[in-house]
């Protein structure tokens, strides 16, 4: 794009270097040195960026749900629970992943670590707040018919919670999906590696990860949208349905409970 | 036409207890000479931060008052900012390059982007909220819709609108530390420039921290004073 070219000339350099990116993310190239990128490299690029997101993912879900419905149930810890998501919005990923680095050294193990911190959060805080929503006579009603605790948690409280879980999880997936893209300064080659080391891809490597990590998030939330709604009870979607007939179109709670 | 990112090591290392800075080491001796270093970028933190905020916040506002009208613009209004909210802001960064080249701008497009779902959300949520009886007294008393708007239903929505403000204030604050992948600075660059450098990742990692709660902090006491009320129910 060389400037005192036409507005029409920019326009199409403009287009011609994502119909380059494209070509690159689907036919690769090969660089002076010989290797190849793109293709099928950016393929193992884009499996180590999932792996990474999902093993991390899994971890913070099965740390956060059960903390969350533990603390929501007892009505404990809302400190904990709610100041825990400020704190931890507060915190920059970067700044995250490079005190990891600076301290515990690169690898997968203690960048997973640092995922993990980054996705817990907003699930914990979503956990505990679904289910301290639960209406208290739903609570007492099964406490009536006879449930234990530990029913009253996994067959009521969890299932009305869920919808708000997945409001959670959804936020963090695409959160850590965002951030693994800077995975490569702690030494894992996911598909951020076109973008902190440039040498070798060039500028169309660079705008071709990026536009596969955007691709990756978008179909990480219309995903767990799709799970969301197929996740939430019959009952709270029939509220919602009631609401709008009222005329009051409802956005629905997506990612932060809000405050 | 980029330049490269090269990972450079903060040069002049040679300030404070060598040893512990050539070990990469937490050096409060370094920290306290070489403090100079992080105020700049910190000054541009502060400047990405507020203007795509305040940016963010004029267009939100906008959008929230044109839906308050027209609701069926609520839906679509929210999933067109939500995808922008999806999409990771360091993929927004590289896919404006080619459009609007290095620097700030690039920058704050991506961060204004980002936080138009957050204040979009919170203040229709903050009008939606507005008791309906509260608004037939006010029509009532004869506001026209505009006065309706103005001297009921914003002032009874700030501490949504406040809320919200917060939110994205703060996650602002987190993104603009990969605007220097923008080309835009800021604490970000610090921290890349070297990243094994306990020192180096403390003090820039801190002061990113430090905007963030400070921010945070600031927007709460302007809500508690522009929304005495809510203090008075309180007690």
């Amino acid at each position: 794009m060389d400037e005192g070219e036409g507005d029409m000339t920019t326009t199409f350099a403009v287009l011609g270097q994502f119909g380059d990116a494209i070509q690159f993310i689907f036919e690769g190239e090969t660089t002076r040195e010989g290797t190849e990128v793109g293709g099928s490299q950016f393929l193992e690029l884009t499996w180590e960026h999932v792996k990474l997101s999902v093993v991390a993912m899994a971890i913070a879900c099965a740390v956060s749900v059960p903390l969350g419905l533990w603390l929501g149930h007892h009505r404990r810890g809302q400190f904990l629970a709610i100041s825990f998501s400020n704190i931890g919005r507060a915190v920059p990923s970067l700044a995250l992943i490079a005190f990891f680095v600076a301290y515990l050294g690169v690898g997968f193990t203690n960048l997973t670590l640092a995922l993990v911190l980054l996705a817990i959060p907003p699930i914990l805080t979503n956990a505990y707040v679904g289910v301290t929503q639960v209406n208290p006579d739903t609570v007492d009603a099964a406490r009536g018919i006879g449930m234990t605790e530990g029913e009253i948690v996994r067959k009521v409280e969890l299932p009305l919670a869920l919808p708000l879980i997945f409001g959670g999880i959804r936020t963090s997936a695409v959160n850590v999906i965002a951030t693994a893209t800077i995975a490569p300064l702690a030494g894992v080659n996911t598909l951020g590696d076109p973008i902190i080391n440039a040498s070798g891809y060039g500028d169309t490597g660079r705008l071709a990860a990026a536009i596969v990590v955007a691709a990756l998030a978008v179909f990480t939330e219309l995903l767990l949208g799709t799970a969301q709604r197929a996740v939430t009870p019959e009952g709270i979607k029939l509220d919602s349905d009631q609401a709008s007939r009222r005329g009051r179109i409802q956005i629905p709670i997506r990612r932060h409970a809000s405050t | 036409m980029l330049a490269p990112l090269a990972q450079v090591q903060i040069q002049d290392r040679s300030a404070g207890d060598a040893s512990c800075v050539a070990d990469d080491g937490f050096c409060p001796e370094w920290i306290v000479d070489n403090f100079d270093r992080y105020v700049d970028p910190f000054m541009q933190h502060v400047f990405l931060t507020l203007i795509s905020v305040a940016i963010g916040f004029a267009i939100s506002f906008g959008l929230a008052l044109l839906a308050r009208r027209r609701r069926w613009l609520i839906a679509p209004i929210a999933q067109i900012t939500g995808i922008l909210y999806t999409l990771p802001s360091i993929a927004v960064f590289f896919l404006l390059l080619p459009v609007t080249g290095r620097g700030d701008l690039t920058a704050i497009i991506a961060l204004v982007a980002y936080s138009l779902l957050i204040i979009f959300r919170n203040i229709t949520a903050g009008l939606d909220n507005v008791p309906a009886e509260t608004k037939d007294a006010g029509r009532g008393m004869g506001l026209t819709d505009r006065q309706l708007l103005w001297r009921v239903e914003l002032p009874l929505a700030l501490p949504e609108i406040m809320a919200g403000l917060r939110i994205a204030a703060t996650t602002t604050v987190g993104l603009a530390t990969l605007a220097f992948f923008a080309g835009a600075g800021g604490l970000g660059e610090q921290i890349f420039a070297d990243i094994n450098f306990k020192s180096n990742v403390v003090v820039a990692g801190g002061l990113a921290v430090l905007l963030a709660a400070l921010l945070d902090g600031l927007i709460l006491l302007a809500q508690r004073a522009v929304t005495p009320w809510t203090r008075a129910r309180a007690t």
